[in-house]
């Protein structure tokens, strides 16, 4: 039983993390419908920025609170500037050509990223794993019996922010003139451009907060995880897109409930039989879902218009 | 001349040739191997560009096919190790049963395929490419728990009986069926639905059948390279079948220009080749110490360096090198040239 507890306790601080990347995810593709493949690696990246950031600041295993948010708010802001010159370059001139063609440049800039974050010339950090400092000093924050089930102070921070953000998320789509613009390109680009809505920042904007996203989420993964390397954004951004289509991809709170449910049945396979087959189960999940129930858990199926 | 027999000239010719430079080049061990994997990716490439080029569906799962048939070859050969056809030289013996595991290899991937596509071709564009590359994933990782399949050591010892007659044989037939099909209905149907499925499902074209069809046959051949790969190589394992794998060949594919068969065979050729060859020319200009260094760049450097082409093709010439044309078609107008298939 406390096996059972801990796993589930577990498996929500992994599909915490999940939801967050996964979070990115589904507002690019809500204004764009395009798989941002190198999502992932943004993550990566601001992982690596906000190493950087701690080894100026000389942390090793103490911080500051301010040390705190000035490694999560650098690291963010410039993911954020990475999102937008990656969408202003990239995939801005792609955006009226078959959608094939950006998802093919999307996969292009992820290798870009993971790989050439591996070489090891120049400022590039090179393939070895290296360990993320504790900027959070690790604290069992509940022990339940005989030291039976702990939960940390990291995971239920984690927790709290990715359900902060789900929140503001969700009141800035539904409740702000920014929102509504997004969902008005969502649904229509052109017919958005028409109504006076400026398309190409919204969409920038959008990429940019998808991005300083993915930073700050990249950040608790290093805190959870401790080991960083350069290709540790392929796998999650995977599954954080498999999150994101679970819980029916552009819709917010579904990426919460995706990334948590993911993480929660990856934990139990993982528990109860083998590590090894932890990276079947998230694409058994998603093929199931996708055949089963293609919108998602949340979404919608669009028919589609000739 | 008889028509069965004038099908016949392309594929004769092809043996003739193919043992003349066995018999000149067989013999250099390193040749070989180089030819050998140039032709694996070449089979890949041209495969592939069946499904993503023809059909216009965009798979990034090849390698889990290749890795399929590659396991299912060599685990058949390595049984068949100490037994021989009676009656037959052990020489001939050896090729039968190596002409056996591959078409083994090619058939367990082809089912493979069928399983993959018949659910998954009902999806459509970046779903699709992201369930054939789960679908790959899961291939990899299931074949990584298998005891019989060595787990992560993978597999050792299986004969080398591959040569450069078969792989380059293999080469000949999958080009051969990749021509015919553009040529005939079937082809025609594919890119029916390339340019437009709802417009082809329309006009009475079974989309899913054809799509399937397109499937299976390309992962047979996915599965035919594995087979030959494990064949050459002194071991395989999961580590050679991964995600990676599947983007290398897909860079192949849209380099040489999604629907065209030659533009695969440039692409695959150029990219399988250059790196060597790089790596070949720092070993031999910079002595020893910096030469290593300098050839393990280049490892190094192909995959971001792919990344960088991938993205650079799309914003410049998202058609890729040929488009949907054939080498001959570039060639100057006095030449004459084959019957002219699609454009």
């Amino acid at each position: 039983m406390s096996d059972f507890a801990q796993h589930l306790i577990n498996g929500v601080a992994a599909g915490t993390i999940y939801a967050l990347v996964a979070l990115g995810y589904t507002m690019v593709y809500g204004v764009l419908k395009l798989i941002n493949f190198a999502h992932g690696d943004v993550m990566m990246v601001g992982t690596f920025l906000g190493y950087g950031v701690a080894q100026k600041l000389g942390y090793e295993h103490q911080s500051s609170l301010w040390g705190v948010l000035a490694i999560f708010l650098a690291a963010m802001a410039a993911c954020a500037v990475m999102g937008f010159l990656m969408e202003r370059f990239a995939y801005r001139p792609l955006r009226d050509k078959p959608r094939l063609t950006a998802l093919i440049t999307a996969i292009g800039i992820s290798f870009t990223l993971s790989y050439g974050f591996q070489l090891d010339f120049g400022p590039l950090p090179g393939a070895a794993p290296r360990a993320f400092p504790e900027i959070i000093a690790p604290r069992e924050w509940l022990i339940i019996g005989d030291r039976a089930v702990v939960i940390w102070n990291w995971q239920v921070i984690s927790l709290a922010i990715a359900i902060g953000l789900m929140l503001i998320l969700q009141a800035l789509v539904y409740r702000t003139r920014f929102g509504r613009a997004m969902r008005a390109v969502s649904f229509d680009h052109r017919t958005a451009a028409l109504m006076g809505i400026p398309v190409d920042r919204i969409i920038a904007l959008t990429f940019m907060l998808g991005s300083a996203l993915a930073a700050g989420a990249g950040i608790l993964y290093a805190i959870k995880d401790t080991a960083i390397q350069p290709l540790m954004g392929l796998y999650v951004g995977l599954k954080a897109f498999v999150a994101a289509v679970i819980g029916g991809i552009g819709n917010v709170p579904g990426a919460v409930v995706g990334g948590l449910l993911l993480g929660l049945v990856e934990e139990f396979v993982v528990g109860y039989s083998s590590s090894s087959w932890r990276d079947a189960v998230a694409f058994g999940f998603l093929i199931v879902v996708l055949l089963v129930r293609p919108g998602g858990l949340f979404g919608r199926v669009a028919a589609e218009k000739v | 001349m008889p028509a069965w027999l004038r099908g016949l000239v392309p594929v004769l010719i092809a043996i003739a040739v193919l043992a003349v430079l066995q018999l000149l080049l067989g013999h250099l061990p390193f040749f070989v191997y180089l030819a050998s994997i140039v032709g694996v990716n070449v089979i890949l490439a041209v495969s592939l560009n069946i499904v993503n080029g023809m059909t216009g569906q965009f798979s990034i799962g090849h390698a889990g096919f290749m890795a399929v048939g590659a396991y299912t070859a060599g685990k058949l050969s390595f049984l068949l190790k100490d037994v021989a056809i009676a009656g037959l030289p052990a020489v001939v013996s050896d090729q039968v049963q190596f002409l056996g595991t591959l078409l083994a290899g090619g058939a367990a991937a082809a089912i493979c395929g069928f399983i993959v596509g018949l659910p998954s071709l009902r999806l459509r564009g970046d779903y699709l490419a992201i369930v054939t590359l789960g679908f790959g994933e899961i291939i990899r990782v299931i074949v990584q728990n298998m005891e019989v399949f060595g787990r992560a050591l993978g597999l050792s010892g299986i004969p080398q009986t591959s040569s450069l007659f078969a792989v380059w044989f293999c080469v000949f037939l999958v080009v051969l069926v990749a021509r015919r099909i553009v040529g005939s209905t079937h082809g025609r149907s594919l890119w029916a639905i390339r340019e437009d499925e709802v417009a082809a499902e329309a006009m009475g074209v079974n989309t899913t059948g054809y799509k399937v069809r397109a499937f299976v046959i390309s992962s047979f051949f996915a599965g035919v390279a594995g087979g030959l790969f494990a064949h050459f190589v002194p071991i395989i394992n999961p580590g050679s079948f991964t995600f990676v794998k599947s983007i290398e060949v897909v860079v192949m594919v849209v380099l040489g220009g999604l629907g065209s068969t030659t533009g695969a065979i440039v692409a695959a050729v150029i990219l399988t080749l250059l790196p060597e060859a790089l790596r070949t020319l720092f070993l031999q200009l910079g002595g020893l110490g910096a030469g290593v260094s300098l050839a393990q760049k280049v490892d190094q450097i192909r995959m971001p360096v792919y990344g960088i082409l991938l993205v650079v093709l799309m914003l410049v010439r998202p058609q890729g090198l040929f488009g949907t044309r054939e080498v001959w078609d570039l060639l100057p107008r006095w030449i004459p040239r084959a019957r002219k298939g699609l454009t």
